[in-house]
């Protein structure tokens, strides 16, 4: 039914952390396979070993260069960079020790490329104040980026299906096309803002990531493994799922931790899934001081550990 | 589970996901993965990671999901085969198997009787050199080796040599606890997801990750901050770090007296035949100097204050220092201060400073503790592990040059003076390892009664006397290894294999038998000569190199150079081992193995063309090839067949007594681990548990490995080492000073003259760093021009600043990189691979191609002192702006690989290998490292124009293999169920 | 956007189609009372309605040529509260049947108040319909947030406007045909003309908008990271994908402007050009107007041509 079912309080969506994410493709090609042989399959590959191979994917991996966001930063002083690095990790009963008093400081994850115009109204990206935008300078990036249905709650190319062949699932928001009667018109890949549909030219029918419908609820799966293909698959695990309407939910708790984005909000499809900015990097490129690098040679010679007593 | 709501179509949201699974192990690439099959209807309805599995723990790559189309690849070979038309021509003639078998018994029986060495059997990137070793000792050969010393030899050495263990597959950060992680020159690594967990984990925790590489990309990408160096740069600038640490004394000296040589008194005595070897006692202790007691005592004793600097007069007399006094010497040196190198390696001095404070600041004041009490291998009783949270990882960067070796051993060096090797949060040993330094397996040289070697042909020298060279000092291997050109080439030089078999260089030999290793295309350096040695006839109309044995299980490029073909299974329709003995799968926590099982028997999954496939394991041929030569251990006592196959060998096989491919299940109930009885019921224990067998180290025994009670004990139990004795680790490596002893005239095997000035430069007992060969001897004319640097360039070059890139006549470093979706050739035949990356293109800095005038998309020609190429060039910022790269291996040869002759791989991809020569620009030796011949694919140097003709298509091309192109007809795969609707 | 020769003989033909068959309501309907003129005007009206007919029809089946399951398009007409195809579809329906009745009335229906009345009512629905079915399609077009040129105000009004214009050229070249001369003929082409210049100023007026008009977001915000400079490095796949060929459509700057002289050229100086030769010679009408009629709609095919591939989607920001 094209027309958009009553919000549902279940989300269902992918966070992706675009921070961890490697451009390893392993979401792609988990994808391709899971679905080739599940509900949205086969998914068709066209002169598979010929001069121009094309293919339905329902998830690709863009890599993208992101120029640096402003003058390099100045050279901070010495492994401060390194002591905000949150020491989170303490397991088997590590205890690392703590910064010095007077250099810690207090690390505010701020992701880079919040855009301080965006007003705070504006869907998916809440604001952040122009003097964390200013601290928030940053060097050039390599980005990888993929890409797939985001399972939008107000979607256009749900709406504009003529023969209801496109759905969202009034239960979970996942949004869906029934191959059955779907006459492959090809409106709703025009419709969809983030390229997320596939039309399958040999068999004349759309196709898109069903967030793997036939995982995430398949009793024939072990619990842990009932999560969409390229999640279980992703090897540096930068992609998450879950309820993204439920705000205690692990998912909904990582974007707010780390400021989540909807992509392009502002076209009003209001995305369920988010990704998750890159962290800022710390220790960008340093501006010398000289000062620091004389007044710290302890050893000049090795006659410096002439009287250094060890023991063995 | 949620019902549709009215209008919305009744799913099937638990469709069963296959009617079968089996779990066995990955083999799209060499990490060895645990996967499980599901199968649907006899078709591989989908692969995933097995989440039990210590290597992956769930996850899998790009590669290993799309393995079904490997799997059903058209591309795969057949049946046996048999050259009939002109070697190179790809024409040939289905043969039955005891026909194949028969033919190579032919070739190999008398060569066995005359001459084993005249057989060369090579291995690419195959994972069970624990048999190939083991037959090729069996047949008596010295000529044996595995891909590794085109591939990280360098890594390897540097640090088994150092640390006795390495970087490369035996070794890894502490993921759970460190904080700064510097990764050198790793784009993928074998430890694919290993890797990848690991970073994402330490994303997770927060832990800073610099990536010191030319490029960008993948790794590159996350890392909070990434150090474009310029190619080849890398031991100046560790040591400029090192001079940093040793500066402002942020050294780990309790660390180095404890674990380390730092103490070790080493005889100065210029001139003289002890010179540079360790001060021994009468028992041949080394000794160190006890402040406490003002004289030398052994340096392993513990309740010592040893000297770490200083002069020392030995009983005999002589003069010795610690070898920390040595490191201090030669790293304190202004040389090496951020200032002199940061011009060569493109790294501003103030960010080399910095790293420098920021590895002392998280090594020495935040220390990891771990409360786990434990016990040195002296007894004494810690209550806590104290660790430093710095970790490195470095792969082929590094390795891939000609100074790779020294380079490898600075990073370790590096990693040393912080103590920080197998301690919290630092690098860690994966078991077996560490091993002693170096580790004591020489490498097999003379034949025994029955012709078999007296050890396996491939090992570590420890001094001149292992090598493997005539009276004359020539080369006894036909790759040279072992030989005074290249003497710690503890992984064979598969790269010159193919020059020296058609030179005769050291002499003719009759078969080359090769497995799993494209060596006419993606795999050799030359690649257009290597074509023409494998075809070249004598006068006599035969054959230079007469016979070529080649198992592949693809149409690559090779097999059309091969005179007889033995076609392997997939990777679901075998049995293999990746075992202890080889390059196991352990982590820093356990010991592990794992086994691959046939999932599918070959006869069930036919060809493209419907026909059936009669392929066999060439594991398996091996042994029926062994018993039918009569191979001692391949035969019994009757000379019938010892072995029924593969799979039973891995079962009954015993190296040393109790000792067998897989330490699982062993002892006839099959509850020892590590050694034991052969158990029959092994390989099902196996496939009862997932493929793979772990053993956890106990938790004291985690750490500190070298130097652990608990550990060594444990490891002796396993039978990794042959005592409890603490390993000490080797700032300074002894073995390389007796190879410059004997260049300097002592000792009783000397290197001929033509060899002793390489010797004694390259053999440096602490690392050094040089030029890379490429870019000294290509620069070499232009340098002796501006008078620069007159005298021998093959010389250590003095870091000084360098004199602007742009004057070299080659200004520019080429290097590829391994794309994390493909592995090497053999992932362009995957219907879904390919559509990833169907071919490359040639990426450079904008400002560079602003310089040559070349815009993006442009063809350009790109010329080395080798050769000349033209390929399709791309600007991306994410260079340093001296280098240029592509993506390995993603160039094919037209015809191969069973895709259509316009598929853009061949037409439009390209290898960078038709540019890099198989010799330094000087033809004197191979283009590798002095010390371990490890292939220096990275020198490379290259200028760049404007292609003159540009036709879309790049340069050179090939004659078209007759393969047959895959079907045009559309590829619906639907895993075991016949496609959803139909076509219209 | 790729701009699928099977959309735009639709858009064209059928545009054309029912422009036709607008005009032919809009002439029954003020013309059904006049029981003086209708008897001759019947003939006109029914090959009008004819070719009307004909080339909706002929629109509508090439538009099925776009449908990977044209068999199944029946189903298309099931969304129409939500779906402007669907409506599109519905009244592509729906709009011959007030053209058969007002036919069949035409032919078997004797004259009557009876017969005018229900002439005048089909007329009415007739021309309704027509141009309901024809803002439907420019809505498909113009309901797509992905698209911003097709979100253009003027979208809606320049279809009909085509529609009008080259229904009102076939009509008149029908006329030219079918009934005997009224002087010159010169006003037909002379109100041509008019309405050329009408369309064109919209056409132009649109065309400078969307070429003004700014993306809607960044390639930064395409990647969740506004407000930073992002450029693609690789591409997922290195050949093209249904994506790239359907949506990444991209034309150069100097053709479009070329394409745009020419339609310009059709759309105005072909009726101009055609009233300056019917009031300066003395020749026969009809065959120019059937000239125009055919420049007019070569108009239209480049006209719709550009509106295809000078669309840019959101998507190509990706790529
Ligand atoms: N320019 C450049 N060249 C390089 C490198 C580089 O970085 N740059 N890297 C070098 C390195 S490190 C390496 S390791 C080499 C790798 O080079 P190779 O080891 O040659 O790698 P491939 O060509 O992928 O694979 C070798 C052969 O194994 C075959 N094969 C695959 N699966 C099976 C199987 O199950 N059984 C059998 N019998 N055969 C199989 C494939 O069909 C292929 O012909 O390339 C080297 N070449
Ligand atoms: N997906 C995939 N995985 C693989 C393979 C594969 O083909 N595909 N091959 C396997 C094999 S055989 C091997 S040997 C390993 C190799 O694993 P890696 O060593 O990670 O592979 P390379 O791509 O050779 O990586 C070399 C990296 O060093 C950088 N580099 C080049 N020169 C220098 C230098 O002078 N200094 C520094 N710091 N960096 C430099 C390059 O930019 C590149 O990023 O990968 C294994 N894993
Ligand atoms: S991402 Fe595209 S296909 Fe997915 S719901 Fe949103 S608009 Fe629809
Ligand atoms: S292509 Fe199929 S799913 Fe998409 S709008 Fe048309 S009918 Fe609906
Ligand atoms: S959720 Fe499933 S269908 Fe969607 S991208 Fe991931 S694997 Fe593909
Ligand atoms: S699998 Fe994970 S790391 Fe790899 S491309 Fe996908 S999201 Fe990125
Ligand atoms: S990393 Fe290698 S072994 Fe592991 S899943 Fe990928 S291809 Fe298979
Ligand atoms: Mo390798």
């Amino acid at each position: 039914m094209t027309a958009l079912p009553p919000p549902s309080p279940k989300k269902l969506g992918l966070v992706i952390d675009l921070d961890t994410c490697v451009g390893c493709h392993a979401c792609a090609t988990s994808c391709k396979e899971w679905n080739a042989g599940g509900i949205a399959g086969p998914l068709v590959d066209e002169r598979p070993y010929g001069r121009e191979p094309l293919g339905v994917w329902l998830n690709r991996v863009h890599s993208y260069e992101v120029a640096a966001s402003a003058p390099a930063q100045a050279e901070r002083p010495a492994g401060e960079a390194l002591l905000e690095a949150p020491a989170r990790e303490v397991p088997m009963g590590a205890a690392v020790q703590k910064a010095p008093v007077g250099t810690t400081k207090v690390a505010t994850p701020t992701p880079i490329g919040r855009d301080v115009r965006r007003s705070p109204a504006v869907e998916g990206g809440s604001a952040a104040g122009s003097a964390e935008a200013a601290a928030a300078a940053q060097p050039a990036l390599t980005l990888h980026f993929p890409r797939s249905c985001l399972h939008c709650e107000t979607p256009a190319c749900v709406t504009v299906c003529p023969t209801g062949a496109s759905y969202k699932r009034a239960a979970d928001g996942i949004v869906l096309v029934d191959e059955d009667k779907c006459i492959g018109c090809k409106l709703c890949s025009w419709a969809c803002p983030y390229g997320a549909r596939e039309y399958s030219e040999v068999d004349g029918v759309m196709k898109k990531c069903t967030l793997c419908v036939d995982r995430i609820y398949n009793e024939h799966l072990d619990e842990s493994e009932r999560v969409p293909a390229c999640v279980q698959a992703c090897p540096t695990r930068a992609r998450h799922f879950g309820d993204l309407g439920d705000p205690d939910s692990d998912v909904s708790k990582l974007v707010a931790e780390r400021q989540g984005m909807a992509l392009m909000p502002e076209l009003g499809y209001r995305p369920v899934n988010r990704y998750l900015p890159p962290r800022p990097r710390r220790g960008a490129d340093a501006s010398d001081d000289g000062a620091a690098a004389a007044g710290d040679t302890v050893a000049q010679s090795p006659r410096h550990w002439l009287n250094r007593i060890l023991g063995r | 589970m949620s019902a549709p709501a009215p209008n919305e179509p009744v799913l099937d949201l638990s469709p069963c996901p296959g009617d079968d699974v089996r779990t066995t192990t990955c083999y799209m690439c060499a990490c060895r993965c645990g996967i499980k099959v599901w199968l649907r209807d006899g078709q591989i309805r989908y692969l995933q990671g097995n989440p039990a599995h210590p290597v992956n723990r769930g996850v899998i790559c790009a590669k290993g999901a799309a393995g079904i189309m490997q799997h059903y690849s058209p591309a795969r070979l057949t049946r046996p085969l048999l050259r009939v038309g002109e070697r190179g021509s790809g024409e040939f003639r289905e043969i039955e198997w005891d026909e194949a078998l028969a033919i190579a018994t032919g070739w190999l029986k008398p060569l066995r009787e005359r001459d084993p060495d005249q057989l060369a059997f090579f291995t690419g990137r195959d994972q069970s050199q624990a048999l190939t070793g083991w037959w090729a000792q069996q047949f008596g050969t010295v000529n044996y080796a595995a891909h590794g010393g085109f591939c990280s030899v360098n890594m390897a050495a540097g640090g088994l040599y150092t640390l006795g263990g390495s970087f490369w597959e035996f070794g890894e950060p502490d993921w759970e606890h460190t904080r700064y992680l510097m990764l050198w020159g790793v784009a993928e690594d074998h430890d694919s997801n290993p890797l990848k967990l690991g970073l994402g984990r330490l994303k997770e925790r927060g832990a800073k990750i610099v990536a010191v590489n030319p490029v960008r990309t993948g790794y590159g990408a996350i890392a909070d901050e990434w150090i474009g160096i310029r190619p080849g740069t890398d031991g100046l600038f560790a040591f400029a770090l090192i001079h940093e640490l040793l500066r402002m004394d942020r050294i780990d000296l309790d660390y180095l007296v404890r674990y380390a040589d730092a103490h070790w008194l080493v005889v100065r005595d210029p001139g003289g035949a002890g010179d540079g070897l360790f001060a021994r006692d009468a028992e041949d202790r080394v000794l160190c100097w006890n402040l406490d007691a003002g004289a030398p005592v052994p340096a392993d004793a513990s309740g010592i204050s040893p000297a770490v600097v200083g002069e020392y007069a030995l009983p005999d007399g002589r003069e010795a220092v610690p070898v920390f006094q040595l490191v201090v010497e030669r790293y304190l040196d202004a040389q090496y201060s951020p200032d002199a190198v940061a011009g060569r390696c493109g790294i501003p001095a103030a960010t080399i400073r910095r790293i420098a404070r920021e590895l002392a600041v998280t090594a020495f004041e935040h220390p990891v503790r771990l409360p786990i009490a434990w016990t040195d291998a002296w007894g004494r009783g810690h209550d806590e592990m104290v660790g430093r949270p710095v970790a490195m990882h470095a792969m082929r960067g590094i390795s891939a040059h000609s100074n790779g070796f020294h380079t490898c051993r600075a990073l370790h060096l590096l990693q040393l003076l912080l103590g920080a090797v197998d301690t919290p949060g630092s690098f860690r040993f994966q078991p077996p390892y560490p091993k002693p330094v170096p580790p004591p397996n020489r490498p097999g040289s003379r034949r025994r009664e029955d012709g078999s070697l007296d050890a396996p042909p491939l090992g570590f020298v420890h001094g001149p006397e292992d090598l493997l060279v005539d009276e004359q000092g020539r080369p006894r291997r036909i790759d040279h290894a072992f030989s005074w050109s290249y003497p710690l080439a503890a992984h064979g030089m598969l790269h010159t294999v193919i020059r020296n078999a058609h030179a005769g260089d050291p002499y003719r030999i009759d078969t080359l038998m090769m497995f799993m290793a494209n060596m006419s295309w993606n795999s050799a350096m030359n690649t257009r000569q290597t074509m023409r040695w494998l075809t070249d006839r004598d006068a006599d109309g035969e054959y230079r190199i007469p016979r070529i044995i080649y198992s592949d299980a693809y149409a690559s490029e090779m097999v059309a150079y091969a005179d007889l073909v033995l076609p392997d299974t997939t990777y679901l329709e075998r049995f293999d081992a990746i075992s202890l003995l080889d390059r196991p799968i352990s982590d820093a926590d356990g010991a592990a193995d794992a086994i691959r099982h046939p999932v599918f028997d070959p006869a069930t999954q036919p060809a493209a063309d419907g026909r059936a496939r009669e392929v066999r394991g060439f594991q398996s041929v091996l042994l029926e090839l062994g018993a039918r030569l009569g191979l001692p251990g391949m035969v019994d006592a009757e000379g019938a067949p010892a072995y029924r196959d593969y799979a039973d060998y891995i079962v009954r096989h015993e190296r040393a007594p109790g000792v067998g491919l897989l330490a699982g299940w062993r002892g006839a109930g099959g509850d020892a681990h590590g050694k034991g009885a052969p158990n029959p019921r092994q390989l099902q224990r196996y496939i009862e548990h997932g493929g793979y067998w772990r053993e956890e180290i106990p938790e004291h025994a985690r750490y500190f490995k070298m130097a652990n009670r608990g550990y060594l004990q444990w490891a002796r139990g396993m039978g990794f080492v042959g005592g409890t004795g603490a390993i000490a680790l080797q700032l300074y490596a002894e073995p390389l000073q007796r190879f410059r002893l004997a260049a300097q005239g002592h000792g009783e095997r000397l290197p001929p003259a033509a060899h002793r000035e390489r010797v004694e430069t390259y053999f440096d007992p602490l690392p050094l760093w040089y030029e890379p060969f490429e870019s000294a001897q290509t620069g070499a004319a232009q340098r002796a021009h501006r008078g620069a640097a007159g005298g021998d360039e093959t010389a250590v070059t003095p870091p000084s600043p360098p004199a602007g890139e742009d004057s070299h006549p080659y200004p520019l470093h080429a290097i590829t990189q391994r794309p994390m979706f493909m592995y090497h050739a053999w992932g362009s035949q995957n219907a879904w691979l390919r559509q990833i990356a169907a071919r490359n293109w040639l990426y450079l800095h904008p400002d560079t191609g602003a310089r040559h005038g070349v815009a993006d998309g442009d063809w350009v020609e790109l010329e080395s002192h080798h050769g000349r190429i033209t390929v399709q060039a791309r600007l991306a910022a994410n260079v340093q702006p001296d280098t240029v790269w592509t993506w390995n291996a993603i160039g094919k040869r037209r015809g191969a690989w069973g895709l259509a002759a316009d598929a853009p791989e061949a037409t439009r991809g390209f290898l960078l290998n038709h540019l890099i020569s198989d010799l330094t620009p000087r033809a004197d030796y191979a283009n590798a490292d002095p010390v371990t011949g490890q292939a220096a694919w990275f020198d490379l140097r290259v200028r760049l124009r404007p292609a003159t003709e540009a036709d879309g298509r790049s340069r050179p091309q090939f004659a078209p293999l007759p393969g047959a192109a895959g079907t045009g007809a559309p590829l619906r795969y639907a895993g075991g169920r016949a496609g959803r609707g139909s076509a219209r | 956007m790729h701009p699928a020769l099977s959309v735009i003989f639709f858009t064209t033909l059928s545009g054309a189609g029912y422009g036709l068959l607008a005009w032919l309501g809009l002439s029954v309907l003020l013309l059904h009372a006049r029981a003086d003129v209708m008897p001759a005007l019947s003939s006109l009206q029914l090959w009008a309605l004819l070719l009307g007919l004909v080339l909706s029809t002929a629109g509508l089946l090439s538009s099925l040529a776009h449908l990977g399951r044209p068999l199944r398009a029946w189903r298309a007409i099931s969304q129409w509260r939500t779906s402007w195809l669907s409506r599109e579809g519905l009244l592509a329906l729906a709009t011959p049947l007030p053209a058969l009745a007002l036919g069949l009335m035409l032919l078997w229906v004797e004259p009557g108040p009876g017969r005018a009345i229900g002439l005048g009512l089909c007329g009415l629905l007739l021309t309704g319909l027509a141009l309901a079915t024809v803002a439907c399609t420019a809505m498909i077009y113009a309901s797509l947030p992905p698209i911003p040129a097709w979100r253009h105000p003027l979208v809606v009004p320049v279809y009909l406007l085509f529609a009008l214009l080259t229904g009102l050229a076939l009509l008149f070249w029908l006329m030219a045909l079918l009934l005997p001369p009224a002087g010159t003929g010169a006003a037909m082409p002379a109100t041509l003309a008019v309405l050329g210049a009408l369309l064109l100023a919209c056409k132009w007026l649109y065309w400078r908008e969307i070429d003004r008009q700014a993306p809607p977001a960044t390639r930064g915000d395409a990647v969740g990271l506004p407000g930073r400079s992002v450029s693609v490095f690789e591409r997922p796949h290195t050949e093209a994908s249904f994506v790239t060929r359907e949506m990444a459509f991209a034309v150069a700057r100097r053709h479009a402007l070329r394409l745009r002289w020419l339609a310009s050229a059709l759309l105005l100086a072909a009726p101009a050009a055609a009233w300056a030769v019917a009031t300066a010679l003395p020749v026969p009408v009809a065959p120019l107007l059937g000239t125009v009629a055919a420049a007019l709609l070569a108009a239209a095919f480049v006209e719709r041509w550009l509106f295809f591939a000078e669309a840019r989607h959101v998507v190509t920001l990706y790529y």
